[in-house]
């Protein structure tokens, strides 16, 4: 069959969930992925499960999402290695300590409890952190998954439940004619629905252009790396909270006992080549930075390193949106290296949105126009 | 350079330059950088020297000599006759050559190059980091041993082939007292002939391959009448000592609580039968260190003779990306005297591609004489053929990935199951090939069984992609001050 409720391009975390929840509001769905489900970024992320330091207007759209993440490994019958083991980010000065005070205070209107630590507290309880770090904030519902594993089972789960997913299907073209999409994937023909939903990353500007609303979405890639297997000792997911990228850093231990890290700097990625390079410099320092965090990292073995595409939106937040010119297509992309843990919460909400037209989650700050209406030049700007 | 810029999401970097595909780049004082100083980067080295270069030799070993002509430990004193039987006279002539370059090369050993980027190499040396630019990379890696999984090839007291050889040569140690040699390869009945040598009796050399396939091969590996005599000559001495030697073998598993106590394996004869051991050498000839020239943006192909990916290179080890050669067994598996001549060739190709003139009756020569050892290559992939069928058959819960023990069941669970298409995608959902050797050791076979489970060729999964760093990096790693 050619035909369905929706169409969604893109099989990340965003399209897989979507296809999974329109499943649930008993649409039926064709799912096209250009490559392999979950292959791009949300394939290579860190695997942050984290809502503190999520901007505020963010919080409910997070929290509805963590509310799935909890039953996710039973949602979609696989173990996605979720771990609630907390989340909890660090400081270097007292500006900064300010600032996670502020933000703590503001977080508990939208539901969300972070528990502020002194530095005192902090050497008891977390000993193996550096002696640089001055203060810290603490979410206990904050944890990690695994991104390898979590958007292929999301994939396999929308299958099951009647969802056609379709692997290396490219669409090359889409119009809309008449009341229905119609979009053409080589070697499949024309397929048509009368809803379109674009969940296709770093991708996903092509098709917003073919509508009428070209948006200057960036491509870049995560610097992300792994050591050799540890004894398991780090609970939570540690980050840095500060001014500076290059002292952004993060990590988790899997229960494997390997630990994940990233940041330090992002790295050119192409739509293109389909190419997203590790940057030597950047792992070194990356490492730089890791050791003033927990200065035991120096002991320690990284045995590789990778990256994927992402796709960024000059102002930090994503696209979640019905489209202003073309009633029936709907966007969610744009996640700017922070869209894994929304992403089963974004599934849900865009299933709501197409399936009820209207949903109870806040995505007023997501529209699309804000975008499209900047002008260049100050596309520009805000890219610098 | 590359500049990250704080506080911004731009990372700025000047493209690569624009090299021309073919033909000569005149460049006065060129960087020219070699990876490895076995017998290909030796003589590399030495046809760069004579030419009035000065190249850096980056080499991860103490000492020259890579694997084969491996040096001892400097408070040793055994005579090069006894290290390397036969071969010391070739032993001797690459360690004087190298060492009579010592002054006119740049030598960094225990240096990691850990990866390639652009026009840099970025190496390693004692927990420090830094940065060379080149404008010619002669990759000269090297080989290891190819592994297949065999049942309990995780015990204690099993070893790589290699390994048992380089315990022997290295720290005069052997690896049990009486060891089984297990693989197929010239390597399995070298490493059985210096171990009996050595006062060691194997409990028994068991060759996968068939005793035909080594009688097919006879008429290509004649064309080194002196190799393949010798060749039978440690057949015949391992077999005069009484030691029991069996071809066409399959192996079901090494045995053992603790450590290995046995081996058992089905015979040509299709009897079932068991050989009593402390410890099993290992191997199935070699594999290419390929990850560099893969990191470097070279193409590969694959190798249908030996069901491996090769970079992609001409017969003087040009490869698909300008200023990058390779030479040797890193390039494509041609055993000690061939990764001279080609570490000869490689250097020439890229003075060549310099501008600077060579003598082309030289190229013509060592071109002849590559076709030649090339020849006898064949007949080594036909006397001693992987054992594509043991890889792929493997029982569900044999361990193929040593590092991250996983199993055959789980590559095919994510072949079937999960339906991963090629070996990327089985990496990401089974983790295989993500330990410390980064599949290095596993690769081969993972292909083998996720080809069998798909039903497609071996080619068709295609190959694990390289990612830095090519071996364990120290995470107490820093950057040079002059970097």
């Amino acid at each position: 069959m050619n035909a369905a409720d929706v169409i969604i391009v893109g099989g990340g975390i965003m399209g897989t969930s979507a296809a999974l929840f329109l499943r649930r509001h008993g649409k039926s769905v064709i799912l096209l992925e250009r490559g392999l489900i979950g292959q791009q970024a949300s394939g290579v992320n860190f695997g942050n499960v984290r809502r503190q330091g999520r901007y505020l207007h963010q919080l409910p759209l997070a929290n509805r999402s963590r509310a799935i993440w909890e039953h996710l490994s039973e949602m979609v019958g696989e173990d996605c290695e979720f771990v609630a083991s907390g989340h909890l980010r660090v400081c270097y000065t007292r500006e900064q300590a300010d600032r996670l005070e502020a933000y703590a205070r503001d977080a508990r209107d939208y539901g969300l409890d972070l528990e502020m630590i002194s530095t005192d507290a902090l050497r008891t309880r977390f000993p193996y952190l550096g002696r640089e770090i001055i203060a810290a904030s603490y979410d206990a519902t904050g944890g990690h998954a695994n991104p390898r594993l979590t958007t292929p089972a999301l994939g396999r789960a929308a299958k099951r439940a009647g969802a056609d997913v379709r692997e290396q299907s490219e669409v090359t073209a889409a119009a809309k004619v008449g009341d229905d999409f119609v979009v053409e994937v080589a070697s499949q023909g024309e397929l048509r629905a009368p809803v379109l939903l674009v969940t296709a990353g770093a991708w996903a500007g092509k098709f917003s252009a073919i509508f009428g609303e070209p948006v200057p979405l960036g491509a870049y890639g995560p610097q992300m790396t792994v050591t050799e297997p540890l004894p398991y000792r780090i609970g939570p997911t540690i980050g840095v909270a500060t001014q500076h990228l290059h002292e952004t850093v993060y990590f988790r231990q899997v229960k494997r006992g390997n630990i994940v890290s990233g940041g330090f700097a992002r790295g050119p990625a192409s739509i293109d080549t389909n190419r997203a390079t590790v940057l030597p410099e950047a792992i070194l320092g990356q490492m730089e930075q890791l050791r003033r965090v927990m200065p035991g990292f120096a002991r320690v073995n990284m045995i590789r390193s990778w990256s994927g595409i992402e796709g960024y939106l000059p102002d930090d937040v994503p696209i979640m949106a019905s489209s202003a010119t073309t009633p029936g297509l709907f966007y969610a992309f744009g996640f700017c290296g922070a869209g894994f843990q929304i992403g089963p919460g974004v599934g849900d909400v865009m299933a709501e949105l197409i399936a009820r037209g209207t949903t109870t989650t806040p995505i007023a700050p997501y529209g699309i126009s804000r975008l499209t209406t900047l002008t260049n030049a100050k596309a520009a700007e805000c890219m610098e | 350079m590359t500049s990250v810029v704080n506080d911004s999401r731009v990372v700025s970097r000047t493209p690569a330059r624009d090299l021309p595909v073919s033909g000569a780049r005149v460049i006065s004082n060129p960087c020219v950088i070699i990876v490895g100083a076995g017998p290909a980067g030796t003589r590399a080295a030495e046809t760069l020297v004579a030419a009035g270069l000065r190249p850096i030799v980056i080499d991860e070993g103490q000492f020259s000599g890579g694997q084969i002509y491996r040096r001892q430990p400097t408070n040793f004193t055994r005579r090069h006759e006894a290290l390397y039987g036969a071969d010391a006279g070739k032993a001797r002539a690459l360690h004087d050559t190298f060492d009579a370059l010592r002054d006119r090369i740049d030598y960094r050993p225990q240096t990691l190059a850990w990866t390639v980027s652009e026009d840099r190499l970025h190496i390693v040396t004692n927990g420090i980091a830094s940065v060379l630019r080149f404008d010619v990379l002669i990759l000269a890696t090297g080989a290891t041993d190819r592994l297949a999984p065999v049942a309990g090839w995780t015990l204690p007291g099993c070893y790589s082939l290699g390994g048992a050889q380089i315990a022997l040569k290295a720290q005069a140690c052997s690896i049990g007292a009486r060891p089984v040699f297990l693989g197929t390869g010239p390597l399995l009945y070298l490493v059985a002939y210096q171990y009996l040598k050595a006062g060691v009796i194997p409990a028994a050399v068991l060759d996968t391959a068939p005793f035909t396939a080594q009688l097919k091969a006879l008429p290509d590996l004649a064309v080194r009448p002196g190799i393949l005599a010798r060749g039978l000559m440690f057949r015949m001495r391992v077999w005069a000592a009484g030691v029991l030697i069996e071809n066409g073998v399959v192996p079901i598993a090494i045995d053992g609580t603790e450590e290995v106590a046995g081996v058992r394996y089905r015979a040509a004869d299709g009897a079932e039968r068991r050989v009593a051991c402390d410890a099993v050498g290992m191997g199935f000839h070699l594999r290419s260190e390929t990850q560099l020239a893969d990191l470097a943006g070279c193409a590969f192909v694959f190798d249908v003779e030996t069901g491996q990916w090769r970079p992609e290179a001409d017969n003087d080890g040009r490869t698909t990306r300008a200023g990058v050669y390779v030479a040797g067994d890193g390039a494509r598996v041609l055993g000690a005297d061939a990764a001279e001549v080609a570490g000869n060739l490689s250097a020439l190709a890229a003075l060549a591609d310099l501008g600077i003139e060579v003598n082309m009756t030289e190229v013509a020569r060592l071109r002849k004489r590559m076709s030649q050892l090339n020849r006898f290559r064949r007949g080594l992939a036909t006397a001693f053929p992987w054992p594509a069928r043991l890889a792929a058959t493997s029982a569900d819960e044999v361990i193929v990935c040593r590092c991250e023990a996983i199993t055959a069941g789980d590559i095919r669970d994510a072949a079937i199951a999960k339906e991963a298409p090629e070996l990327n995608r089985a990496k990401a959902l089974s983790r295989i090939g993500m330990g410390r050797c980064q599949g290095r050791f596993c690769g081969s076979a993972a292909a083998e069984i996720l080809a069998e489970a798909r039903g497609v060729s071996l080619a068709d999964v295609g190959r694990l992609r390289g990612q830095p760093p090519i071996k364990p990096l120290s995470m107490g790693t820093i950057k040079s001050q002059d970097a």
